[in-house]
């Protein structure tokens, strides 16, 4: 399947905006939330990089499920540093081990469905993370309601995910042709929705 | 208006022979390496900078065009260039490469002596030491080809700052190690054309394992060298994170290339690096 001009313009909006966040959005912050912003928008600039340079076919690759990992991973040790101290080193130990599970349960051949269970739970709680503590903060008016926004683009991360797993696994509950021409826009709308949270915070 | 219709149509013509996407890769090089110095910007110089850097790199990619269109005829990727295919003649395109090289390098020493120099030393490397006298001898050729390649950067910097210093090398080196991961990249996808012309590259002389091992290095400096320009410039933190971000991306392109070798990670990496290039130069000249 061929990649759309639109969706190219999409993809190369969605790295321009993830890159001047890695260049203005996360300044004056600590030292691990700001690596770990750099990561995750950092992730994105590449991501999208990558799917103009190689059109679709960069889904096909056995990283695609590591590098989304990385996006709500390390957004969501960010914002967990950021703003619930308490669990600032728990969630780091999470972060990296969880990551480094699911880079070894992809590369070797394990058995049964314990990779998919790895995935699932790193992915879902680094997700329920970043959809639920600035949804949470921004509700209780800890935060500007703006940050809110952050949450929003967790659920749409979460969106991503999902269809990109329906399409790894083979069993997409919509065709390939649509996930695949939906992915470039909900990247944008995502990358959006974290931006203009961090804006607004 | 006839005589204004075809002169537009001759002009789109020679167009191809100065390879657009190559020229304005090396032009935003020179006008990175003039914004680096985070001087306040003489329009007039940048401009002049601009058109002279443009007319010598234009004028030196049609001398080289000139000089290989036998080769150009051979390759399959090449044979449609306007000088194989016959649709410029070669006494035209010599007159209008040295034309274009001697206003280029003309304008430069004018605007500043030091600063035509590195310009003319550029087109000579390239035209003269590269083209004519290495190219079709050594896969070596590469290395010079590549220091006429981190010319135009050092230009832009030397006419910014007076002298030759050392961010300016350090800039050029960047340019001459980066150079690998588009130049060879290239051969290897189109190794059977090079193979064809009887063009010594890397790929022929040492293998593909080797080749890869050798861009792999060559981004390792040219990343090295942009992270350490970048930092010596000043170039702010946030500018800094996203040039670290695309070099990450550069050196997992390079390695993929070795370790998972394919034509697809091969090409990827040629993409990206300009993309990348591109990109360093802007982050270099905020």
């Amino acid at each position: 399947m061929k990649i759309t001009p639109l969706n190219r313009v999409l993809l190369l909006s969605t790295c321009l905006l993830a890159g001047y966040q890695v260049v203005a959005g996360i300044d004056g912050l600590e030292n691990v939330p700001t690596i770990a912003y750099t990561i995750a928008f950092g992730v994105l600039v590449m991501a999208g990089l990558m799917i103009i340079i190689l059109g679709y076919d960069a889904f096909d690759s056995p990283v695609v499920v590591i590098v989304s990992t990385i996006i709500p991973l390390s957004l969501s040790l960010g914002l967990v540093w950021e703003h619930s101290s308490a669990m600032r080193f728990t969630y780091l130990a999470f972060t990296i081990l969880g990551l480094l599970v699911v880079m070894l349960t992809r590369s070797l051949s394990v058995p049964g469905r314990l990779a998919t269970i790895v995935l699932a739970l790193v992915h879902g709680v680094a997700g329920m993370v970043v959809f639920l503590l600035p949804s949470i903060l921004a509700a209780q008016g800890r935060m500007a309601p703006g940050f809110g926004l952050v949450g929003l683009g967790g659920a749409l991360i979460g969106l991503g995910g999902l269809l990109l797993s329906f399409l790894k696994t083979g069993r997409p509950i919509v065709s390939r042709e649509i996930i695949l021409g939906i992915l470039p826009g909900l990247l944008l709308l995502m990358t959006i929705a974290f931006v203009s949270g961090f804006a607004l915070a | 208006m006839l005589i204004l219709r075809q002169s537009i149509a001759r002009i789109r013509t020679y167009i191809p022979l100065i390879k657009t996407l190559q020229t304005g890769l090396l032009l935003s090089t020179g006008v990175a390496g003039y914004l680096s110095a985070h001087t306040s910007a003489d329009m007039g110089l940048l401009v002049g900078l601009t058109t002279s850097l443009l007319l010598a790199i234009s004028g030196s990619t049609i001398l080289n065009m000139w000089y290989d269109h036998d080769i150009d005829t051979v390759m399959n990727r090449t044979h449609n260039r306007p000088l194989a295919a016959g649709r410029v003649s070669l006494k035209e395109a010599l007159w209008l490469g040295l034309v274009l090289s001697l206003a280029g390098a003309s304008w430069a020493l004018v605007i500043n002596l030091l600063y035509g120099l590195v310009v003319f030393t550029g087109l000579f490397f390239d035209v003269v030491v590269y083209t004519i006298w290495l190219k079709r001898r050594t896969s070596w050729s590469v290395v010079w080809g590549g220091i006429s390649g981190g010319m135009p950067i050092l230009a832009g910097r030397v006419l910014a700052v007076g002298q030759i210093d050392f961010i300016g090398l350090l800039l050029m080196t960047a340019v001459l190690f980066w150079i690998p991961t588009h130049t060879l990249t290239f051969c290897i996808h189109y190794f059977d054309d090079y193979r064809a012309a009887r063009v010594p590259t890397f790929v022929s002389d040492y293998g593909f394992e080797a080749t890869r091992a050798i861009i792999a290095l060559s981004a390792i400096v040219a990343a090295a060298s942009i992270a350490v320009a970048g930092v010596m410039i000043g170039v702010q933190a946030g500018a800094l994170r996203l040039m670290a971000v695309l070099s990450s991306g550069l050196l997992l392109l390079s390695f993929a290339s070795v370790f998972r070798p394919s034509d697809r990670a091969n090409f990827s990496l040629f993409k990206y690096a300009s993309v990348y290039m591109l990109a360093s130069m802007i982050l270099l000249s905020l």
